[in-house]
């Protein structure tokens, strides 16, 4: 009954790249073109289908101590299959995506999700979460290279748009123009999104930088999140 | 021979900056920048596990995957050798230098999962590089990691308790001032190959 709700939350509401800011770094790097951010979206929602599917399977016969481990053996399988498959079938998208192909074991959305989501609920469950995170993750990434190609080359998809081709901003193509549009758009969803999720929905616990992040770790988010509740 | 060890050098610090320039290690330059002494301690620990990682999967791919045919399991063996090897000098760290490991502990365990480690693994490779090369160019990355937090630590904070409109406050400001510090690194492009063409 819930398997819809489920599958669009990934989309808007819990979007893991504009809201709660997982795999920033793919996304910063492959969204100089759509075709990029689409196969890499693509990429990306294939391997987390198939390591939430398996890993809800398994998620009765992998010992609790040693989780992480597997479900990194686990994604690095798939991501290997989907690498092989691209530079099998797509050679072009193989070149232009390079080292951030096999970089999707090391992204923090499909850990994420794993060890979330995948290790706690049904099969069927997992694989629509997977799908609908992997379609969120698309979403960004298309949403943020369109205005990176549109504006920064004068291009969509590869088309010409008449006008901008000409006046094209060429720094939202380089390196600065990712940090500068991914912050624009962040800072559009903190205007617009009335219902902000609690970050206690998420919190740090599927965040393999938890430590590290400014939060000093998950108990003061928690705290921050229960009094923001409040 | 030095030269171009120069420029493999120069060029991972400034021009294809891991940070600024090819977006690896994101994660730990947006979560840990926000003071200096940790900014230091994290790339420290960074630079120790590339230099580390790269010495140990240079031979691991050239002598056991590459005779083998076994090219196509770079990434599942190259992910799990970091894994262990972080694993190992963490428990190492602990037994014979505590110091040590009390100022780096904490960031160990989370270079696991920084790409900037596993990506200079992966582009040794890619690259052709030789052993010595390679271990040059994990050093300038590792290097160039640390020039960006370090850098990026002190304009977070002047950045801090600033006037910053309400939609723009926390990860929106730090974006596009990371934006404008990218944007000067963007300065170093051709210096170099000019200096020693």
């Amino acid at each position: 009954m819930n398997t819809f709700k489920n599958l669009t939350k990934g989309l808007i509401k819990e979007n893991p790249v504009l809201v709660l800011v997982l795999g920033t770094c793919p996304t910063l790097a492959t969204s100089t073109s759509v075709i990029n951010a689409l196969g890499m979206g693509a990429a990306a929602t294939i391997v987390l289908l198939c390591s939430n599917i398996v890993i809800s399977a398994l998620r009765k016969v992998i010992p609790d101590k040693v989780r992480i481990p597997c479900y990194i053996v686990l994604i690095a399988g798939f991501v290997t299959a989907v690498q092989m498959l691209v530079k099998a079938f797509a050679p072009d998208l193989d070149k232009s995506l390079g080292i951030y192909l096999p970089l999707i074991v090391v992204n923090c959305i499909i850990l994420g999700r794993a060890e979330m989501f995948a290790n706690k609920n049904k099969v069927f469950d997992s694989a629509i979460d997977g799908l609908g995170m992997g379609l969120g993750f698309t979403l960004a990434l298309f949403l943020m290279a369109t205005i990176r190609e549109v504006f920064g080359n004068g291009t969509f998809a590869g088309l010409e748009i008449p006008v901008l081709a000409e006046n094209h901003i060429s720094i939202l193509t380089m390196a600065p123009g990712g940090f500068l549009v991914f912050g624009l758009l962040i800072a559009c969803m903190n205007k617009f999104a009335k219902h902000k999720p609690k970050k206690k929905s998420f919190g740090c616990e599927g965040c393999p930088q938890a430590e590290g992040c400014s939060k000093n770790g998950c108990g003061e988010v928690k705290k921050e999140a229960e009094e923001n509740g409040n | 021979m030095v030269t171009k060890l120069i420029v493999i050098l120069l060029s991972a610090v400034f021009i294809n900056n891991y940070v600024l320039s090819r977006f690896l290690g994101i994660c730990p330059f947006l979560g840990v920048s926000k003071k200096l002494d940790s900014a230091t301690g994290m790339s420290v620990a960074v630079i120790f596990v590339m230099l580390m990682a790269t010495a140990v999967t240079w031979p691991i791919q050239k002598f056991l995957l590459d005779p083998n045919g076994l090219g196509y399991l770079q990434t599942i063996v190259f992910i799990l050798v970091i894994a262990a090897l972080v694993q190992l000098v963490e428990i190492i760290l602990k037994r014979y230098i505590p110091s040590l490991h009390k100022s780096l502990g904490v960031y160990l365990p989370l270079i696991t999962t920084n790409c900037a480690v596993l990506g200079v693994t992966i582009l040794n490779i890619d690259s052709d590089y030789s052993f010595i090369e390679s271990m040059v160019n994990s050093l300038g990355s590792g290097l160039g990691f640390m020039l960006a937090m370090v850098m990026f630590s002190g304009v977070r904070s002047t950045i801090e308790g600033r006037d910053i409109p309400k939609s723009f406050q926390g990860l929106p400001i730090t974006l596009i001032a990371a934006a404008i510090t990218s944007l000067s690194f963007l300065g170093f492009g051709g210096v170099i190959e000019n200096l020693f063409a």
